[in-house]
């Protein structure tokens, strides 16, 4: 049993079958990769898992918790994060704030009226916000407003955002599109070292294959809405279903 | 001091001494002079500089921290002034059960108004919340009459119950006796300074809910206000829900609006359905961006700005043109009157209109900016005439 678990999941847009039967078992602690062409169904299937779309039928289940109906923010509060694929934060707030606010929603929880005390009274929290930007070497710009960060910042700050909150499960949606090498090496070195420290289970949506077999543990290819196999890194590389569903397009 | 950070200390006590001394400051003009039109040190204008500062004020938390763009907000006004006057009918002419019932009233009109319009963001939330204010304004013109006393104005008349009244008590509002109206005049020279009850009451009120705005500001909630202005995405994907932080800021502001309007009409117990109409809402969303919206003093600098160019720049007329432009020949004096003329008087709105223009493409950020970027000049200079200092990137709020 892993720490989630899709079953015959379905979703259809008018005359779109997005998502067909879909089965999938996360285990905790461990790196899974669902990779796939174009129009596969990853993002659908993601946004299945983080309550901003219902799936039509089958079931979503986190630590034996059903997700679905759940609001985003209530799944979140569950210990699921979600990085996107392009960088989402509080672009004109500075970057100290923008590791505050997940610390406040991980403390207080989805609302509280404290409007009475001052943020920076707040010790527990600035100490927590410190940790993490000192574990994603931020602690330097941490004045810096946010949107004046390059793309690369961008990413290790949502991360830093994700991370601050501990979840239990990390989904990530294409954490590297659009990056130089350079970055999405560092961004890779980021994530394992994330492992190294943290028990915590990950999902990467992911195109780059260096990406994928540098991390994932375990392997599942989309194609066309449904799962086609699921494997070991080593397995999948040179599976014929795979070179069939990418029609050659990635020499993996 | 009073668990503020330095710098928004400082800012409230330059806001104090502005608001405690402003009847020297409003009238720098002796009383004969022909600047004397420029002179804003009366009583009820100063009251009205102070009163649509707090509408302002709360209204900055809405808009300048949420983003949230509220065309209704007369509405609470209006509520509260309605509110207020019941009181003086009912109870009598002192002022507090009136301004306590009026901020009650209007907050749980803003919850409901809030609560509904908040389901939508945008384009969309400015239009449900004009739409509730609109409504608000046709019932108290004519609908609910009986409540409102519709196109005349609610009004305290004699027959009132007032049950707590006694002929002891002065005739008119009051707070434990002390009359709104009241006001010593202080003549030193050819100066004249007027002292009055009900000025001081509502700036001392003012400063109390800039103090509280402050503290808004700089808390856990107000940097939630300011996320949700931000990204909404993120912040729903950070567990936190920003519905109930909208409508909390929507009814906060909803309440500052309420105490504006109860305070008005503590000052004149009169209370209109002309004050709910969009003009007015129009009007405070005017005075936020004027002064530069999402700041702390903004708000209060744009309303005492419109306030004051409605009140003065709209008793020039042409007598007082003739006088200004005596000294030149007949008719280069006719000539520039003819051109002035369409901006002053009853033209008043062009004016402003051209100034808003101005500051809304020039300054994005409203007067404060221009006050931060005139600072900066100031500085920029004198750190060259020193040495080349670090500028100081933080902006003022």
């Amino acid at each position: 049993m892993g720490i989630l678990e899709i079953k015959n999941v379905g979703k259809r847009f008018g005359g779109l079958q997005a998502l067909s039967d879909v089965n999938l078992s996360v285990a905790e602690n461990t790196v899974h990769a669902i990779i796939g062409p174009n129009g596969a169904g990853k993002s659908t299937l993601l946004n299945c898992l983080v309550g901003k779309l219902i799936p039509d039928t089958g079931s979503v289940t986190f630590q034996g918790q059903s997700l679905l109906g759940r609001k985003p923010h209530e799944i979140n509060q569950m210990g699921v994060s979600r990085v996107f694929q392009t960088p989402e934060i509080f672009a004109e707030l500075t970057v100290f704030e923008n590791v505050m606010i997940p610390c406040f929603a991980a403390r207080d929880g989805s609302f509280k009226l404290n409007a009475l005390n001052a943020v920076r009274g707040q010790n527990d929290i600035k100490e927590t916000a410190e940790a993490i930007l000192e574990d994603v070497k931020m602690l330097d710009k941490r004045h810096m407003t946010a949107s004046s960060m390059s793309r690369g910042d961008k990413r290790r700050l949502e991360m830093a955002m994700c991370l601050v909150q501990e979840p239990k499960l990390l989904l990530l949606d294409e954490p590297t599109a659009g990056m130089a090498r350079a970055d999405t090496n560092n961004t890779i070195d980021l994530l394992k070292e994330i492992k190294e420290k943290r028990d915590i289970t990950m999902a990467i949506i992911e195109h780059d294959m260096h990406v994928v077999f540098s991390l994932a543990e375990r392997i599942t290819v989309l194609a066309q809405g449904t799962p086609l196999v699921e494997e070991t890194p080593e397995n999948i590389k040179g599976h014929p279903k795979v070179r069939e569903a990418y029609l050659g397009e990635a020499q993996v | 001091m009073l668990g503020l950070e330095k710098k928004d200390t400082s800012l409230l006590i330059i806001v104090a001494i502005l608001t405690m001394c402003a009847p020297f400051i409003l009238n720098p003009f002796p009383a004969d002079s022909a600047m004397a039109q420029f002179n804003a040190g009366y009583p009820d204008l100063m009251q009205r500089f102070v009163i649509f500062g707090i509408f302002a004020i709360g209204f900055n938390i809405l808009f300048g921290l949420t983003g949230y763009l509220s065309f209704g907000h007369a509405a609470f006004l209006g509520i509260g002034s309605y509110s207020a006057v019941w009181m003086f009918k009912l109870l009598g002419y002192n002022i507090l059960p009136g301004i306590f019932l009026s901020v009650i009233t209007s907050g749980l009109f803003a919850l409901l108004i809030g609560y509904i319009s908040l389901r939508r963001s945008g384009i969309y939330f400015s239009i449900l919340t004009l739409a509730f204010a609109q409504m608000s304004f046709a019932l108290a013109y004519s609908v609910l009459t009986p409540l409102t006393n519709g196109e005349t104005g609610l009004q305290v008349y004699n027959s009132d119950p007032q049950y707590f009244h006694s002929d002891a008590m002065p005739n008119i509002p009051h707070l434990f006796g002390q009359e709104m109206q009241s006001t010593y005049t202080l003549d030193a020279g050819a100066w004249s300074f007027d002292f009055n009850t009900g000025y001081y009451l509502c700036a001392l009120i003012m400063l109390g809910m800039f103090y509280l705005a402050i503290r808004i500001f700089r808390s856990p909630f107000g940097l939630m206000l300011k996320a949700i202005k931000t990204n909404q995405t993120r912040l729903n994907y950070t567990g936190l829900n920003p519905r109930p932080y909208t409508l909390a800021a929507f009814v906060i502001s909803g309440m500052y609006a309420g105490l504006a309007g109860g305070l008005m009409a503590s000052m004149d117990p009169l209370a209109g359905a002309e004050r709910m109409q969009w003009t007015a809402s129009g009007e405070v969303v005017l005075m936020t961006i004027l002064g530069g919206a999402g700041t702390l003093i903004g708000p209060v600098l744009g309303a005492g700005f419109i306030k004051y160019f409605e009140n003065i720049f709209s008793k020039i007329n042409d007598t007082v043109l003739h006088q200004w432009f005596a000294f030149l020949p007949d008719g280069i004096e006719d000539f520039l009157i003819a051109i002035v003329h369409p901006f002053v008087g009853k033209g008043w709105h062009l004016t402003l209109g051209l100034m808003f223009m101005a500051i809304v493409i020039f300054l994005p950020g409203g007067l404060v900016e221009g006050g931060q970027k005139i600072a900066r000049k100031i500085r920029g200079k004198k750190a060259e005439d020193d040495a080349p200092a670090a500028s100081d990137t933080t902006p003022a709020e």
